[in-house]
């Protein structure tokens, strides 16, 4: 075979195994109130290998808040406006933009966000960027809208982490929050769990069975650069950062069963955190930094608890039912969203902080790993649907329900990265 | 040097697995008493290295099916990590073995099936395989030769979703240096 068609083949099996690891988003539900917004198509984008406004209307069509409204052409970032036409449309919003080639094979984008109800102009950004980052620049427009109209800053420039198991194979994979854009940062034989980003959202700790234990390891993304740092007898498992990004709590069976223990996120000054006679698991340090929420059996059953970020006495946080797990805390503080065990069947639960008032999330049998967008607005989690492992979300309110899925394979131990820097 | 050593003995391992003895059926053997004209055949000799944690005494019998050493998984109920009358001969005989056996070191892997937090299940995996090698160094078994640790649901050996394949994936397996 000449070796261009080779590589020809090579390509073609790469696009394929592409295709089939590519996380597909389903949106069943939508928030009650969407707002009508018109985004024309910019002028020139056509020049572009890969449009920016289809990803910008994707964007703000998977959020559940905003309604599209049909354009017809496109239209220039300083084209009159005829609000009174728009708001006739239907559109209580438009956004209009234009595309041109800058020097260096790069691209600038400038747009302007208008609000036809008030007849006023929201302001625009300009962006200038190489064309393989023009999806990149779509997510950084939708997050621009979003702010402007809602008033909570956008998620749509977020990423995630998640693993995929196919076959005997792990994989810890990165993607864009839309599911784009997947990178493998870890492929191994042994199961990969636990993710989690530090708070900057440049280092994932994580825990391995590479060495046939689970040992937690701390993987710098952009240099691939990888630190053990919790490799004690027994096993090492559930990292969490603190907010600062100085500390990591873990936990550690070194001295009997399952235990919390905080350390400085390359591993050393290892401190005990709490002492109980059974398991002690899943610490997550509240946005504040004041208290750790875990997950203990202290009581007879598993139930959450908190205590203080440098010990003290563990106070209980549920109550109902016997098998309560996996607490998370919203990016905002006021919300706990974790795992409940109803008739045997595994539910996303959301408890307000403030009221103590409870809610069942999900209809689902095997929720796992829940996991808060940014701007607290989504919560992502593990599910099964059809005997596989999917990943889901759900807004805080249940309202908006979405599914994401890889064609082969499970997909789990979902965490959503933190707002872009 | 540790890992040629866990090879060699994996190799070891696995060649003393194979349960189906081999027969060449149809090759005649001839047997011939010394002095004969016949040429020995020979195979260059392979001097082979003994690994330290494999002198002692009755190693044959983990791998013997007809001994209980060769057996290594203790299974638990629901929710529970306490081990139940039927397995403790089978711990007994570790523990015995163990005592007898200084420098052979044991990995204690503990599982559980597929419901609940996942993360929570390693520490309900831990406390299986914390309480099989309680009961080992109860009987003797030195603290140095046991490590227990969790796999909680990550690696079931069926991979069904029904009760019973939880309940073959509610488990604590024993297993000597070179088998994991």
């Amino acid at each position: 075979m000449p070796l261009s068609r080779y590589l020809f083949v090579i390509a073609l099996l790469c696009a394929a195994f592409a295709a089939r690891a590519q996380l597909t988003i389903e949106i069943t539900g939508a928030g009650a109130n969407r707002i009508p917004i018109a985004i024309a198509a910019f002028d020139g984008e056509g020049s572009l290998p890969q449009g920016v406004t289809p990803v910008v209307r994707a964007d703000l069509e998977r959020s559940g808040l905003f309604k599209l409204v049909d354009t017809g052409g496109a239209l220039g970032e300083s084209a009159a406006v005829n609000f009174a036409d728009w708001k006739g449309k239907g559109a209580d919003a438009l956004v209009v933009g234009s595309v041109a080639a800058v020097t260096g094979g790069r691209y600038e984008v400038r747009f302007r966000l208008y609000d036809t109800v008030k007849s006023a102009a929201l302001g625009g950004v300009a962006f200038v960027f190489a064309p393989s980052q023009s999806r990149a620049t779509g997510h950084r427009i939708a997050d621009f809208v979003y702010e402007k109209l809602l008033g909570e800053k956008g998620v749509f420039s977020t990423r995630i982490a998640y693993v995929v198991k196919s076959g005997g194979r792990f994989e810890l994979q990165i993607a864009d929050a839309d599911g784009m854009n997947a990178q493998t940062a870890l492929a191994s034989r042994e199961p990969i769990i636990s993710p989690s980003w530090s708070p900057d959202g440049t280092k994932l700790a994580y825990v391995s069975f590479e060495a046939k234990k689970p040992i937690v390891y701390v993987h710098s993304l952009a240099s691939g650069q990888r630190q053990v740092v919790a490799n004690f007898k027994g096993s090492n498992s559930a990292p969490a950062w603190s907010p600062d990004g100085r500390r990591l709590a873990v936990v550690l069976t070194k001295d009997g069963a399952s235990q919390m223990y905080t350390a400085n996120a390359d591993g050393s000054g290892v401190t005990r955190l709490a002492q109980s006679s059974g398991i002690d698991t899943e610490p997550f340090f509240s946005p504040d930094g004041r208290y750790i929420y875990f997950t203990s059996d202290r009581g007879g059953s598993p139930q959450i608890y908190r205590i203080g970020a440098s010990g003290g006495s563990a106070e209980r946080m549920t109550f109902e039912g016997s098998y309560n797990v996996t607490p998370r805390i919203s990016p905002d503080g006021k919300t706990l969203a974790y795992v409940a065990r109803n008739n045997g069947r595994f539910q996303l639960t959301t408890m307000d902080l403030a009221t103590k008032q409870t809610q069942i999330l999900t209809d689902s049998n095997k929720d796992e790993s829940p996991s808060f967008a940014p701007n607290s607005r989504m919560i992502l989690y593990a599910s099964e649907s059809g005997g596989r492992g999917v990943l889901a979300a759900v807004s805080s309110d249940g309202r908006l329900k979405q599914k994401l899925s890889v064609q082969a394979g499970d997909v789990r131990e979902p965490a959503w990265g933190p707002f872009l820097k | 040097m540790r890992k040629l050593i866990c090879a060699v003995l994996t190799g070891l391992l696995i060649a003393g697995c194979s349960s189906t003895p081999k027969t060449d059926a149809g090759a005649a053997v001839e047997e011939r008493g010394p002095g004969s004209d016949a040429k020995p055949v020979e195979t260059p000799s392979v001097a082979p290295v003994t690994p330290g944690e494999l002198e002692g005494t009755g190693i044959a019998a983990l791998k013997d099916p007809k001994s209980i050493l060769s057996k290594r998984s203790v299974f638990f109920d629901f929710d529970s990590f306490v081990i139940k009358d039927e397995f403790k001969p089978l711990i007994e005989a570790h523990a015995k073995f163990l005592v007898s056996n200084p420098k052979m070191k044991m990995l204690i892997q503990g599982n559980t099936d597929e419901r609940g937090s996942r993360e929570y299940n390693l520490a309900l995996g831990q406390k299986r395989a914390e309480a099989v090698k309680r009961n080992l160094t109860l009987l003797g078994a030195k603290d140095e030769q046991i490590e227990s640790v969790s796999l909680g649901e990550e690696k079931p050996k069926n991979a069904g979703h029904d009760e019973a394949a939880w309940a073959e994936n509610r488990r604590g397996d024993m297993l000597y240096a070179g088998e994991y």
